[in-house]
């Protein structure tokens, strides 16, 4: 648990001591701020033709302005998990700071659960940029805050998930931009999956579906907590770490 | 405290370490000495845990590298052959995560991460980033990183590698002056630092050990008989070379004399004693007899470095008689630090 929890400090640090963390975060603080500030002006826009066309039903923010947000938090999640786990294992393999690792007394899985650990941590950052904006919802409406957090949970678990996934891919190879682009294209991957369903309704197709981490957060951002999707998560975080593990054992087999 | 018995490790193709056993009793510094691509690197890996073995074991301080790796683990210090530094860390930074992750209590990191600094002389360094340190400072950076649990032994791989005269008289002080506490394992091919900083010289080539000994026994086993070389001047007027050599010759238990150089009065020759007989006092008082100038003496010693030639041409020559297959020589080109 200590050694797990030095590794963590370590690469939390090693993220801020580098530009890496500060450009995801703006990148993330841009791209979210102009999704954030295209729903809100749609938002406003149909607010005020209805109620000149004298439908008095106000508008749900929840339902208009923060699920869609949400679902496109977990689109952007996608670009920005590959430059987060990139680095995890490809620079340690490169620079040679595996060898001290790994000659330390501490288990491999306490360093995959350090590392993946921290690459959540930073993801969890670049997310909580997104409380600025929310934050300014919060100033001027009276938003569900309920369904946001379960949306935000659900974010977290779906990046975890991919996080994970990173870190394996990490471990197999010592060059961060091919890193970077095999998880990118696995990301992107799992995500499109999702489309099968639109033509494929046989059990093939539903298997297929049932695989897209994109699939599994519907749920969330309407705010609907659901075991079997959480279970869902959880499991292929729990996948892609033993990958991971195993992966770091076979290092040492095959070097 | 260490003790290797039968380690092979085999990579993909190439056996990298063949079969090899040795021993190391506490306190010693061992030289582990080789050309480029011989095994040296791939021992210490498994010595470190780093690396399994494909066959054989090695126990360090009574525990197997396979049973038990953390226990081995905490009690060696291991600098690879490029220092595994973070460039983007202070170096105190970077020696506090080193200390807590060794198992360092939280409350003895900093006392202890001082006290390393001080002895590897990077204090004045310590809020540097690493990166912007150069290769010495960074190579005794690496090694606090490796001594600051204290081990019970050090494993240096070619620890002098890529620095400069100054540093490398530095860093041998050092390794020193760690003798003692600690059992060290140093890998090189530069000879004479063996020949400087080692008690015990374990030469290994092609996988294989060729020899294992103290570094004066194996100069001796090898010599066999003394040689010495004099220069003589002849004290006014000129000399006469054959008269020279004849009245060396004469000396009781000279071999053979070869005359190695003339330069206007001065002659020098190389002269070969009989295999044990001491020559030098015979020698020297004929000279002086003879109305002569003694201008040098001394006994021209086998170089580690003759030592190492003689020992892989000879293993080399074996092979070839033995093996048929031609394969050994391209494997060793093949197999460089994987």
């Amino acid at each position: 648990m200590r050694n797990t929890l030095i590794i963590f400090q370590k690469e939390l640090r090693g993220y801020f001591a580098s530009p890496i963390a500060y450009l995801l975060m703006a990148f993330f603080a841009v791209i979210f701020g102009f999704f954030f500030y295209s729903a809100t002006r749609f938002f406003i826009l149909q607010g005020m033709q209805m109620q000149m066309r004298g439908m008095g039903m106000p508008m749900d923010v929840n339902e208009y302005v923060i699920r869609p947000l949400l679902s496109n938090a977990s689109v952007i999640g996608l670009f920005l998990i590959p430059m987060i786990t990139m680095r995890l294992y490809a620079e340690e393999k490169r620079s040679g700071t595996i060898e001290l690792l790994m000659t330390s007394p501490v288990s491999d899985m306490e360093i995959v659960l350090g590392k993946w650990l921290a690459a959540l941590a930073m993801y969890m950052c670049v997310l909580g940029v997104s409380a600025v904006n929310l934050g300014l919802l919060f100033a001027f409406g009276k938003p569900d805050w309920k369904p946001i957090l379960v949306g935000y949970l659900g974010l977290i678990l779906q990046g975890g998930c991919l996080l994970a996934i990173g870190t394996f891919i990490s471990t197999t190879t010592r060059n961060q931009i091919v890193a970077g682009g095999a998880t990118f294209g696995v990301c992107l991957l799992l995500w499109v999956l999702d489309w099968v369903s639109s033509y494929e309704t046989s059990a093939w197709g539903k298997v297929v579906s049932y695989l897209s981490v994109v699939t599994h957060f519907e749920p969330f951002s309407k705010g609907v907590l659901d075991t079997k999707d959480i279970l869902f998560y959880l499991s292929m975080i729990f996948f892609g770490l033993f990958l991971t593990a195993r992966s770091v054992e076979s290092l040492r087999w095959r070097s | 405290m260490i003790k290797v018995e039968g380690l092979s490790k085999r990579y993909a193709r190439t056996l990298a370490v063949d079969n090899i056993s040795f021993e190391v009793q506490k306190g010693q510094i061992v030289g582990f000495l080789g050309p480029n691509g011989a095994g040296k690197t791939t021992t210490m890996r498994v010595l470190t845990c780093f690396l399994p073995p494909s066959s054989g074991s090695a126990q360090v301080a009574g525990f197997d590298v396979l049973e038990q790796p953390l226990e081995v683990k905490k009690r060696i210090g291991y600098l690879p052959e490029t220092p595994p530094l973070y460039p983007d860390m202070e170096v105190i930074e970077y020696l506090t995560f080193v200390a807590k992750l060794k198992g360092l209590s939280n409350a003895d990191v900093p006392g202890r991460v001082r006290e390393v600094c001080d002895r590897c002389a990077i204090s004045h360094v310590s809020a540097k980033l690493i990166g912007k340190l150069s290769k010495g400072y960074r190579q005794r950076v690496g090694l606090a990183q490796a001594i600051l649990h204290n081990p019970d032994v050090l494993i240096l791989d070619e620890p002098t590698s890529g620095l400069d005269p100054k540093q490398i008289i530095e860093t041998r002080e050092l390794i020193k002056s760690l003798a003692g506490d600690h059992t060290i394992i140093l890998s090189t091919h530069i000879l004479s630092e063996v020949e400087e900083s080692c008690e015990q010289v374990i030469i290994i080539n092609q996988g294989k050990i060729v020899a294992q000994d103290t570094v004066e026994n194996l100069t001796a086993r090898l010599r066999g008989s003394e040689s010495v070389s004099v220069e003589i001047r002849a004290s006014g007027g000129a000399l006469n070379q054959s008269d020279v050599r004849q009245k060396l010759e004469q000396v009781a238990g000279v071999g053979h004399v070869v005359l190695k150089d003339t330069r206007d009065n001065r002659v020098t020759y190389e002269v070969e004693g009989l295999p044990g007989r001491s020559i030098r006092a015979d020698l020297a008082r004929t000279i002086v007899g003879a109305g002569w100038d003694l201008n040098e003496l001394r006994t021209v010693g086998m170089s580690l470095e003759d030592i190492f030639l003689e020992l892989t041409a000879a293993e080399k020559r074996s092979a070839r008689s033995t093996d048929s297959t031609p394969s050994t020589d391209a494997n060793e080109t093949q197999e460089i630090k994987q």
